[in-house]
This record gives structure tokens, sequence and C-alpha cells, in this order.
């Protein structure tokens, strides 16, 4: 039977290709046809690979004759390689893709770097000293099926990152012997990150943006704020300048992973500084010392803006519902707004002083709009004064009637 | 018409101040409901209900490569003038937290200085935190006037 | 009067013949008994909706019908325009003021039994008109186009939808589509400056003119009394006595209006977005707040019909029932009162007020 298809096959084989030129495919039709599950699948899955598409075959990955339709399409004579092992896949990949000469043609913006960057990485070095539970080219990009990184279904595509890392580093069983944590994953789904990264904005960091894609590394407590502060700019600058730079520094801190954690990087609240229950500087600081001050400083600045705030909208509000004109100075008051954030902002020097200069101003706007807002409704007052007037003559007309009245009626009547 | 001796006579005068004071009262009462109502067809200056058409600026105003920030309905607004002379306009509010953007003649960008976000002039949203780009409005020169609409 | 009046009339009268309508309002004459204070709530109701009429003339010289441009076109009459809040908020606080007059017309009517033979015709074009009054609140409600009023009129045109056979097409018609958009916005304007006026006109004329043909009318038990010798027949002339009291109570609602507006000014809310959530206890005005919670209170099914389906038709039957009042009271006459139309009157007012009530809770 197997004979007989195999037959079958090969004359078909020979007759397609009587018109086929290098498109020929051996491995693939051969592969396709076979009853092994394990051995039709990488036929099945190539169709949709990118190296498919750029009009590569089995043997320019796998060596060997992919115009032989027999078994000897896969001696080693031919340049046959096989399935390559764990430790070997780098090099086999990097094959080419460290070949910036082959590559060009391609792709010439695909970088030839992988390689050598993986080598540096937490995975290449232990998959030098063995280890073959680490990830590989494969692992991370699967194989047959090869997407490009701009594909939204390819695993290495931004919004399935953190999916695809979490296969091994989710898995608390799988990393046992690594003694590392396994919650990166869950706490990295709690973050703003991943929700503005499922919200569709691809530039949002996930596991790559930090920890490196083929290089994946961990960064140093000493680079951390360099991490962060290659998207969030204001702030690194600041906290270098800041009196925390040289002392986490001397402690061996991680700078802004310190307050903001690392994978579970939630939105900051103003409680975060000063001395209430969810404060931060709390667990460092104490009552007395000069960072427990400028935590208190930089809280009541904070919270007396957002106050003068939270009443200057309420009464704007009121009277624009009122019907009030108040455009202009709720425009004002938008400037008020932006003072907090940039208040927040400064919070990162750690200075109540750099707080309130950029607070104080805020306060003024916020207090002159709380009284364009008052004088509005003030305005709803002085129509009284009107209506008074309207009502004095409303009164005199009804006074005149009413005695007019009397006046026809005393009359006897006729 | 025989009429008794005392009311008559004494409510004569006394009859022509309740004609006056009725009188008196009902144009006094009239004169003001119809001062309101006058005042009211008066149109005021800004003639026009509608805040979806504003002046930002005179045309000679901005020289080619500046912004200004102006008032449209009650927010702000950011008129640039490229370096090529033409005329655009966006919403000011930045689409991370509500800063007013600006027009950075060095970058030939707009900027929030809040947290450093960039868009280009078409209000794309290139760097930074900002998620979405700028509201782009219309800008278009009406004679003396550049006048900016937003679109319904 | 023994004064010659102003030469004036004269030179009318010889144009207009208006020497016969002096003469005929000064043989006009109102009954006084101790109902008499009922008879101003219908020249009340008639005042107000004279205010509502120039007021509302003077709100479309700056008025806008379209989704774009209403909310913005009523902000900008209050804040820019002189005296526009006050302007705005005379109509708007007098239309309930007037639909609160008309009921209590209505049922003042009602109770003194003023609807019997020769005025039944009266009675029904009164209820025409009262009809015609609450079209006009319903349809003036939506034209700030601010959320409550958005969210209202769906629910009220919602309810209309559901009568069966012709509900579809009604509530298709009403709302200018299928949903309530700009095109709904527009109709209810037509509705509310063109289309209810021209028909209260006409009401309103054929209602004067009878109750100026039939005069006025006095209650039955008042009737009683003076044919029995118990009460003597007391009258004034219409002009200028009773004219000149109403005058009285037309300037203090006058005062009553002016303060409304001036210490209470009607809210412009905010701008009716039609994609977003309804906002809750979205309810109607409170003229019709007894039917919305009489639908709240019904199951969904009774006897496999509709709930609100069954209310709807209750609530028209009821009105057809009032209406036809006149015609079915056939037992009253001269002096006489029937109780159980008394007594219904009374359920009705008791209904009405206590699941309005219920309604505000």
């Amino acid at each position: 039977m197997k004979n007989a298809a195999a037959t079958l096959l090969i004359m078909m084989c020979v007759l397609g290709s009587a018109g086929a030129d290098s498109g020929k495919n051996s491995c693939l039709d051969c592969h396709a046809a076979l009853d092994d599950a394990r051995l039709v699948k990488p036929a099945k899955l190539f169709d949709g690979d990118i190296h498919h598409q750029a009009g590569l075959t089995c043997a320019d990955c796998h060596g060997g004759n992919p115009d032989d339709d027999s078994m000897s399409a896969m001696s080693p004579a031919k340049g046959f390689r096989g399935v390559p092992k764990k430790a070997a896949i780098p090099d086999f990949c990097a094959r080419c893709h460290s070949n910036a000469t082959y590559m060009h043609p391609f792709n010439t913006k695909l970088p030839v770097d992988q390689l050598s960057e993986y080598v540096t990485s937490v995975h290449g070095k232990r998959l030098k000293q063995g280890d073959a539970k680490v990830a590989t080219c494969v692992d991370c990009h699967r194989v047959h099926n090869i997407l490009s990184v701009k594909d939204p279904r390819a695993p290495v595509y931004p919004s399935n990152v953190a999916t695809t890392c979490g296969r091994c580093h989710a898995d608390a069983a799988y990393m046992k012997e690594y003694k590392i944590p396994t919650d990166q994953v869950a706490h990295y789904q709690k973050s703003v990150h991943a929700e503005v990264l499922a919200q569709g904005d691809t530039s949002a960091p996930t596991c790559t943006t930090c920890h490196g894609n083929h290089g994946a590394a961990p960064p140093g407590v000493n680079s951390v704020v360099m991490v962060c502060g290659t998207c969030h700019v204001f702030f690194a600058q600041l906290f270098e300048k800041s009196p925390h730079q040289a002392a986490f520094t001397q402690m061996g801190l991680p700078g802004c992973v310190q307050c903001h954690s690392n994978h579970e990087i939630v939105k900051p609240s103003d409680s975060w500084v000063g001395v209430g229950p969810n404060s931060i500087c709390s667990t460092c600081h104490s009552s007395g010392d000069a960072g427990f001050k400028s935590s208190q400083g930089i809280a009541m600045d904070l919270g007396r803006l957002n106050l003068a705030i939270a009443q200057a909208d309420s009464v704007l509000d009121t009277a624009e519902r009122a019907g009030m004109e108040v455009s202009e100075a709720k425009l004002e008051l938008a400037n008020a707004h932006e003072a907090l954030i940039k208040g927040r902002v400064n919070v990162h020097t750690f200075r109540a002083s750099e707080v309130q200069k950029v607070t104080e101003p805020g306060l003024e706007i916020a207090k002159k709009a709380n009284q364009a807002g008052a004088a509005a409704l003030q305005e709803l007052n002085v129509r009284r004064k009107g209506l008074g007037i309207a009502l004095i003559t409303i009164l005199v007309a009804i006074a005149g009637l009413y005695l007019k009245i009397r006046q026809i009626e005393s009359k006897p009547q006729a | 018409m025989s009429v008794p001796e005392n009311p008559a006579k004494a409510t004569q005068p006394g009859r022509r101040w309740v004609n006056i004071l009725l009188g008196g009262g009902l144009a006094a009462s009239v004169v003001s409901f119809l001062y309101p109502a006058l005042r009211y067809i008066i149109p005021p200056p800004i003639a026009e209900s509608t805040s979806r058409s504003v002046v930002a600026a005179k045309a000679t105003e901005l020289k080619n490569n500046s912004g200004k920030i102006f008032k449209f309905g009650s927010k702000p607004a950011l008129l640039v003038r490229s370096a090529d002379g033409t005329f655009r306009a966006f919403s000011a509010v930045c689409t991370h937290l509500n800063c007013t953007v600006q027009y950075r003649d060095d970058l030939h960008q707009i900027w929030c200085a809040c947290h450093n976000g960039l868009y280009d002039l078409e209000g794309r949203n290139v760097s930074g935190p900002p998620p979405r780009p700028l509201e782009v409005y219309e800008a278009h020169v009406q004679g003396e006037d550049v006048v900016v609409t937003r679109s319904a | 009067m023994s004064e010659p009046q102003r030469k004036t009339p004269s030179w009318l009268d010889e144009r207009f013949g208006a020497g016969t309508i002096e003469e005929f309002l000064r043989h006009k004459i109102v009954p006084i008994h101790r109902h008499s204070i009922w008879y101003y709530f219908g020249g009340m109701t008639l005042f107000l909706f004279i205010i509502q009429v120039l007021t509302g003339i003077l709100l479309l010289l700056y008025y806008r019908p379209t989704p774009n441009d209403a909310f913005e076109s009523v902000q900008y009459m209050m804040t820019q325009v002189r005296f526009g809040w006050l302007i705005r908020s005379v109509h708007s606080w007098s239309a309930n003021l007037m639909i609160f007059t008309a009921f209590v017309h209505m049922f003042s009517v009602y109770f003194l039994k003023a609807y019997r033979k020769p005025r039944e015709l009266t009675w029904v074009t009164g209820m025409l008109l009262l009809f015609v009054v609450m079209g006009f609140g319903f349809s003036g409600y939506l034209l700030p186009w601010n959320t409550l009023a958005f969210f209202a009129t769906k629910v009220g045109t919602e309810m209309a939808g559901s009568v069966p056979v012709v509900g579809k097409w009604f509530l298709i018609f009403l709302r200018g589509g299928e949903e309530v958009t700009g095109a709904t916005l527009t109709r209810f304007f037509g509705f509310h400056v063109a289309v209810l006026p021209g028909l209260a006109t006409c009401l309103l004329a054929l209602h004067l003119l009878l109750v100026q043909q039939l005069g006025m009318s006095t209650p039955p038990g008042v009737e009683r009394a003076i044919a029995e010798g118990r009460e003597p027949r007391r009258s004034m002339p219409f002009f200028p006595n009773f004219l000149l009291r109403d005058m009285i109570g037309w300037y203090a609602a006058l005062g009553v209006l002016g303060a409304l507006a001036a210490i209470f000014p009607w809210e412009l809310g905010t701008k009716a977005d039609a994609f977003a959530a309804a906002p809750a206890g979205i309810r109607p005005e409170w003229y019709f707040l007894f039917m919305f919670q009489t639908l709240k209170y019904l199951p969904s099914k009774i006897f496999f019909v509709d709930g609100e389906l069954v209310g709807i038709f209750v609530f028209s039957a009821a009105a057809l029932v009032w209406v036809a009042v006149p015609f079915l009271d056939r037992k009253i006459g001269f002096g006489r009162t029937t109780r159980i139309f008394t007594g219904a009157g009374v359920f009705v007012i008791g209904y009405m007020m206590l699941f309005s009530w219920l309604a505000l809770r």
C-alpha cells in the first residue's frame, strides 16, 4: 500500500516537474502525504512561513536535495543537516541571519546581530553550559510557521510577547530549579503598560522592551533608571539630580523600581507621598528625618492644589449648568490642572521646594477661577435687584387695580 | 343718578388719585416688561451662537514657523504657521493628560511640556506618552483673518 | 360711569361695528357665589398661554432647531443675549404653571358640573385644548437638546410605539425615524411652533366663542339654593369689575414668574449625546409622571397581553370616557348632581396625585 502510494506520488512529482523549475520542493510534497502526524506537521505549517514567502525551501535550512523525490534527498552527502539539536539551534539559524551579505537582498532593515546578542543573554549563557530548558530561537519565534514581528499573529508581536515569555517564566513547575519568581507575567498584566498595550498602542513596553529580546537579561540595579528613562525622560533626569540617586546607588536599591515596582507598575496616586496609609515614602522615612519633612511638604502642596482645582471646577460647573458664561474661566483653570501635572513630575526631585515652585502659580490660577465662578453665581443674585424693581411696579399696579375695583363698586348700583 | 352726599364729593379727588395710581402702575409695569424684551431683540456683539468657527488671528500676525494658542469654545487650540507659510490648526489639549501643547520652532513639531510628548504637523502622536493624535481643525484665510473651524 | 367715554369707540364703531362688541361685553355677567373663585382659572390659563406665545416668539429669534446648534443656541441665549435668561426661564416656568392652571381649570369645571347641557362642546374643545397643551409641553421639552430632554423623549416616544397596529407607524411619525435623532428635533420644533399653535388657535377660538355665547355656568348646588330662595342671585359685570380682578391675578402671576426666573433660573443641563448611556432616574415632566409610574408597576404580562399595552389602553379609554362625560352624565340636570361622577372625579385626582408623588420618591 505504502509502496503504491509512494510510486503514485513519484509519478505525480515527475509529471509535475515537467513544467516546474527551481520552485520544486520534494520535501514538502512527500512530507505532506505521510501518515505520521509528527512528520506531516512541518509541511502543513510551512505555507504560512515567512521563509516560504521569501522563496526559500526546506533544503535552504535543512540541506538535502529538493529536486530528488526519493529518500536519497535526505543524504548527508547532499548536505542534509536534519533536525538540529537544541544547543545547535542558534548557530543553525545564524548561518543566514548573522550573514549581512546574505540577508541584505531579503530585507535591508533586518538586524543581523541576533546571535551576538543571544550569547550575552542569560538564555545563551546557560545554553552553552548545557541547560536544555532555556529558550532558543524556535521557542519564541516558533519553527516552520515563523511570522514577521509586525504580524499580529506572531508570538513576538508586542501584544503577544508577555504570553510567549510566560510560557516558561510563568510556569512554576518548569522554573522550579532556577529559584526565580514566576509571577512576573501576572504582575505585568495588572500594570498600566499592559493596559496601554491592550488598547492597541504597540509602543507600550512589554518584557523585551526593558529586558532586551535576543540579549535578554534583567537590567542591573544601577541601570534601572536608564532603562525606564528611555521613555520617561523627564523623570530620569530629575531623579538623577535628586538626593535619591546617590542614596539608592549607595544602598544598592533599584532606582524607579523601589517605589514603582518592576512588573506591576500601576498608576501612581497622590497618596503615595506624604504620611497617609498608602505612603511609600514612609516605608523608609520616619518622623523627624529630612526625607519625611520633604514628603510631608510635597504631599501638602499637591493636596492643596488638588483641592483648589476641585473647588473651582465645582463652582464653574454649577455656574455653567445654570447658564452663566464661564468659558474663559474654565480655560484658565486648565492651566492650573497643568501645574498639578507638572507638580507630580517634580515629585521626582524629592524636594518640596521644587514641587512648590510649580504648584504655587497653579494655586493662583485656581483661586482666580474660583472667584470668577463665584462672581458668575453672584450675577444670578444681581438679577434679584432687577426683579425687585419689576415687583414694585407690579405691586403698584395691583394696588391701583384693587383701589379701582373698590372705587367702582363703592357706588351704589344703578 | 342721585348720589348721597358722603362718597361723591369726597371721592372726586380720590378718584383721580386712584386713576393715576392705576394708570401709573400699569404703565410702569408695562415698561418693566417691555424694557427687557426690547434689549433682548437687539442682537448681542457676538452675532452667532455656535462656537464652531473662530477667528484665530490676523493673517499677518504669525511669522512662518511659529505657533499661537487661542481660545476655541472653552478649550485651548493651537494655530501653527509652518515654514512654508501654510496654516494648520489643532486642539491644543494633549491626548495624554490634557496639558496644553505648544509649537516648537526648533523641532518643527508640536511639543507637550508635561511629559515630553511630540506630535508632527499632521497632529499625529510621534513620540512620548500621548496615545492618540491631536484633533485636527480646519484653518483657512478669509480676507484679513485666519478662521479656524471644527467639523461637526 | 356718567363721564362721556373717549371718542375712539365711535370711530372704531363706524369701521368695525365695535359698538356691538362693547355692548356685548357690557352684558356679560359673572355669577357670584361661594365657588366663584374657580372662575379665574380659565382666564389665567389663557393669560399664561399668551405669555408663552410672546416669549416663544422672542425665543424664536435666536433658537436653532438642529442637534448641532440647538443646545448652543439656548446657551447663547442664556449667556450672551441681554435678558435672554429671563425670557427663557419665564417661558419654561410659565409652561409648567400653565399646565397646572389648565388642570385646575378642567377639574374645577368638572366638579362644578359646568359641562352640563348646553355646554358639552365647550367641555370637549376644552379637553382637546388640554391634550394640545400637554403636546406643547412634550414637544417643547426636547428643544433645548440636553441629556434629560433627550432621554425623556426617548422613553416617551417608546411608549407610543407599543400601541398595537398603529404603534410602529406612530413612533416613526413622532420620531421622524426609528430613533430619536436630529430629525426628531426638527419635527418636534415644527409641531411646537406651527402645528400645535394652529390647532390651539382654532380650538381656543371655538372654546371662547362658546363661552361667550353660552355665558358662565352656575353650579347645581347654587342653582338649587337660588331656586329655593335660600340664596340671592348675585352677579357682577365682566367688564370692568371681573376683568379688573382678573388683572390682579395676572399681575400676581407675572410677579411669580419673574421671581421664579430670577431666583430659580431654568437649568441648561449638558448637551445630549445619543451614544452615551442614559443617566439614572430619567423621568418625564411632572404632568406625565402618574402615567409613567403606573406603567412601571404593571406586570410584563396581564392575561397574555403585554402589560404596558394594557396600561396604555386603559389610559386611552379613560381619556375617551373623560372627554365624553357630558354625554354620559345623563341624569344630571338643573340643580342636581350625580354622585357617581363626582366620586369618579375625586378618584382620578387622588390617583394622579398619589402616583405623581410615588414617582418622585
